[in-house]
């Protein structure tokens, strides 16, 4: 009952054809000791103005005495540029951390046109943070790529 | 006592007032200084010693050190120990915004001659089991000569933030030297520039001398400090070369003490500074 109701509510944010997609890598790494990292995908507008955080996967599940929410500060290009600012949990755009593969994270519709930067930012327990950060235009007319060297693998934009 | 000698004493009695305090830096270093939420807590350490951020001369008391809340009323500071080389406590974090921790010392230094004899009031380095209280300007006689008496003040600050950053407990109280950051101590990062102005008695302090000295001394050969001084409008631009704690210390001596006698005022404020990586 309640994962249909997600559905319903991802299904209303997705229905308006979306500004573009981002596809993000998250590499298969074999360490030791693996945790699935905490990401943060947000726009920063060229011009100046408020960023905006598209997806932020974190340990939602962890409460209590050392809640998952208190390593968000680990993001710290996130945290600083207007993640603090998030409640948490932010609805369509907080979720749980992710296991190695590839993600699709659509534009929002309602995304001004214009330049931006896009930046995803991953930081691991027991490993490394990893910023990667690629222009984009709204709207994305051309495909573009960019890649994280450890933490973060391909990251793909594509204009539907 | 050798002619030399004695001339040595004369020329040290020549100078205004001895600077009696060691050459040692006072400091505070928090575990970290950017909090996601309110969950957590922060735990200090507190030494003087020249290198930094290294223990290796004395602690640091802990009975001035005060905490102040987001909103700016006084908080708590729990389990507190004082060890050989450093002192140590911990600071729950309940509240969301930017606390700060600190100490203000005020203390009257100088010497005085009876029957031609100097003393001098204060003490030397740390407190010897079995000496004499040290001379306080109450025991000044009224046949002393020779008074020379300075002011001096001492802030020294550390701030961390739990969520959003916040400004309350920046706000000035218009006495001494105090810091009015313009860019929030709890938002550097290496490679940008960081703006912070310095107050005097509430006005902007111009040429004020500066000096920032990076963690790390054991694991490089240089000191790395730099000494840089405020604008006219008491402003200090700071670019970090990398990321790390950074010690400030900004020292101002001016003639307008407060104190009967005092012929100079001595400031001192120091802060630990946590630079992260863009």
């Amino acid at each position: 009952m309640r994962l249909s109701a997600f559905v319903l509510i991802g299904g209303a944010v997705a229905a308006p054809a979306a500004a573009g997609t981002v596809t993000i890598t998250i590499p298969r790494l074999s360490v030791a000791e693996y945790h699935r990292p905490y990401v943060a995908v947000w726009l920063d507008p060229v011009g100046g103005g408020a960023p905006r955080t598209l997806a932020l996967w974190y340990d939602v599940k962890k409460v209590g005495n050392e809640p998952g929410t208190k390593w968000l500060s680990e993001l710290r290009a996130w945290w600083r540029k207007g993640g603090r600012g998030l409640a948490m949990p932010a609805d369509g755009i907080s979720g749980a951390t992710r296991a190695p593969g590839r993600y699709s994270i659509p534009l929002p519709a309602t995304l001004k046109p214009g330049n931006y930067v896009l930046n995803v930012e991953a930081a691991r327990e027991t490993g490394g943070r990893e910023l990667v950060s690629i222009p984009l235009v709204v709207p994305v007319r051309a495909a573009a790529q960019g890649a994280g060297k450890t933490e973060l693998g391909a990251i793909a934009l594509s204009p539907r | 006592m050798t002619p030399l000698v004695a001339r040595l004493i004369a020329a040290a009695a020549l100078v205004s007032v001895p600077a009696a305090l060691s050459a040692h830096r006072r400091w505070m270093l928090p575990s970290r200084t950017v909090f996601s939420d309110t969950s957590s807590w922060v735990t200090v350490d507190a030494a003087v010693s020249n290198d930094l951020f290294f223990f290796d001369h004395q602690p640091l008391r802990l009975d001035g050190v005060k905490v102040w809340q987001p909103d700016g009323s006084e908080g708590v500071l729990q389990n507190g120990a004082t060890g050989r080389y450093r002192s140590v406590f911990d600071v729950r974090l309940d509240k969301p915004g930017t606390w700060k921790i600190g100490t203000q010392m005020n203390a009257v230094m100088g010497s005085f001659k009876v029957d031609g004899v100097e003393k001098r009031l204060g003490r030397r380095g740390p407190p010897q089991p079995g000496a004499p209280a040290p001379l306080t300007v109450a025991d000044i006689p009224a046949n002393a000569t020779d008074v020379k008496l300075a002011e001096t003040s001492t802030r020294n600050e550390i701030f961390v933030t739990a969520g959003a950053p916040t400004t309350t407990v920046f706000r000035p109280t218009g006495k001494g030297l105090e810091f009015a950051p313009v860019t929030h101590p709890d938002e550097l990062v290496a490679g940008e520039t960081a703006t912070f102005r310095f107050l005097v008695d509430g006005k902007p302090a111009p040429g004020l001398k500066v000096t920032i000295i990076p963690g790390g001394k054991r694991y490089r050969n240089d000191e790395g400090a730099r000494e840089l001084s405020t604008g006219a409008d008491g402003v200090l631009s700071v670019t970090w070369p990398a990321a790390g704690m950074y010690w400030l210390n900004a020292t101002l001596t001016d003639a307008k003490a407060t104190t009967p006698r005092a012929t100079e005022r001595r400031m001192s404020y120091v802060t630990t500074l946590e630079v992260l990586t863009p």
